[in-house]
């Protein structure tokens, strides 16, 4: 915890120091820090508890189809869809984790150039995943024609609604870092939304598998 | 305890290796399904354990999780996390399915 009693050192980038257990980062080198990056784990935890809700509904009622469309059928007809999808978000938490490395390093300049790239990718997979569902909508597969609907729309589009509040908070933080340049703060800011987007990636990876793949089988 | 692999490596291969990694694991899912490789209970079998593999890459690769300074109270948030999820969705999927036929 040594790390933690340091109030308020390094202001500016640079090469990490070093501390008890190896180089200190940035974004843990003050105790404000290191309390709000514990702190958003910790919200972490809550969504997954949501997501951990809305998975067990689905699961439990998505063969409840209503004499509607049933998930082979409505998932099956465009599977390159939501492969396409899948692709552009695990690149952006590809690019987003390649935003952390340079943050890392001290090059806030690559760190802005990453985040512009994971921002767009995320722009992309919400054109996709909206094309999608008006294309389930054209086909009469409403939210509120079956169980089943219901519950993919909550679901996926609860991770949807993440996508969107991620894209627009690295945004401000990518604003913040051209402001203010990168400091102890600029660097816990961008490392939460970080954590935030790789999230998001994993909660996709189980729609992914759960929601689609198991739908097409 | 646990020094970092490399404190400033010249490139980011965790990264790269995460990434590919992920690719692969998607693509086999993906084809697996949609070629109908495996019977389907096998076929489910192999598409969890895939994406088991991926949320790793994710966790390991990208979010480094365990390799911060200690203490490490995340991983024990992390675990909580995992247990809500597993009893919320395996628990509802046993007793919905109770005493009935499963699909």
């Amino acid at each position: 915890m040594a790390v933690m009693m340091e109030e308020v050192l390094p202001k500016q980038a640079g090469p990490s120091r070093t501390g008890d257990n190896g180089p200190v980062r940035l974004e843990l080198s003050t105790a404000d820090g290191a309390t709000k990056i514990f702190g958003f784990w910790m919200f972490l935890v809550s969504d997954v508890l949501l997501f951990a809700s809305l998975f067990a509904t689905y699961v439990v009622i998505y063969t409840h189809t209503a004499d509607g469309p049933t998930a082979a059928h409505l998932f099956g007809h465009d599977t390159a869809g939501f492969l396409a999808e899948t692709l552009a978000l695990l690149t952006s938490s590809f690019t987003c984790g390649l935003a952390t490395w340079e943050m890392h390093q001290g090059r806030a300049g690559r760190l802005k150039m990453w985040m512009g790239i994971t921002i767009l990718l995320g722009l992309v997979f919400l054109g996709l995943e909206i094309t999608e569902f008006r294309d389930f909508v054209g086909q009469g597969a409403t939210m509120q024609a079956s169980a089943f609907l219901s519950g993919f729309y909550t679901l996926v589009g609860t991770h949807g609604a993440h996508v969107t509040m991620g894209v627009l908070w690295m945004s401000l933080i990518l604003y913040q870092l051209a402001r203010f340049g990168l400091n102890a703060v600029t660097a816990r800011k961008f490392f939460i939304v970080g954590l935030y987007w790789h999230f998001l990636d994993i909660v996709w990876v189980l729609i992914f598998t759960v929601v689609y793949l198991t739908g097409v089988m | 305890m646990t020094p970092r692999v490399h404190a400033n490596p010249a490139f980011p291969w965790s990264h790269v290796i995460g990434f590919a990694l992920s690719i692969v694991f998607t693509l086999i899912a993906f084809f697996a399904v949609t070629g109908h490789a495996l019977a389907h209970r096998p076929l489910l079998a192999v598409i969890l354990v895939l994406a088991a593999l991926q949320i790793l890459v994710q966790l390991i690769f990208f979010m480094h999780v365990g390799q911060d300074q200690k203490p490490r109270y995340h991983l024990w948030l992390f675990g909580v996390a995992m247990f809500f999820f597993v009893v919320f969705v395996v628990s509802s999927i046993w007793i919905m399915t109770f005493n009935t036929p499963m699909s």
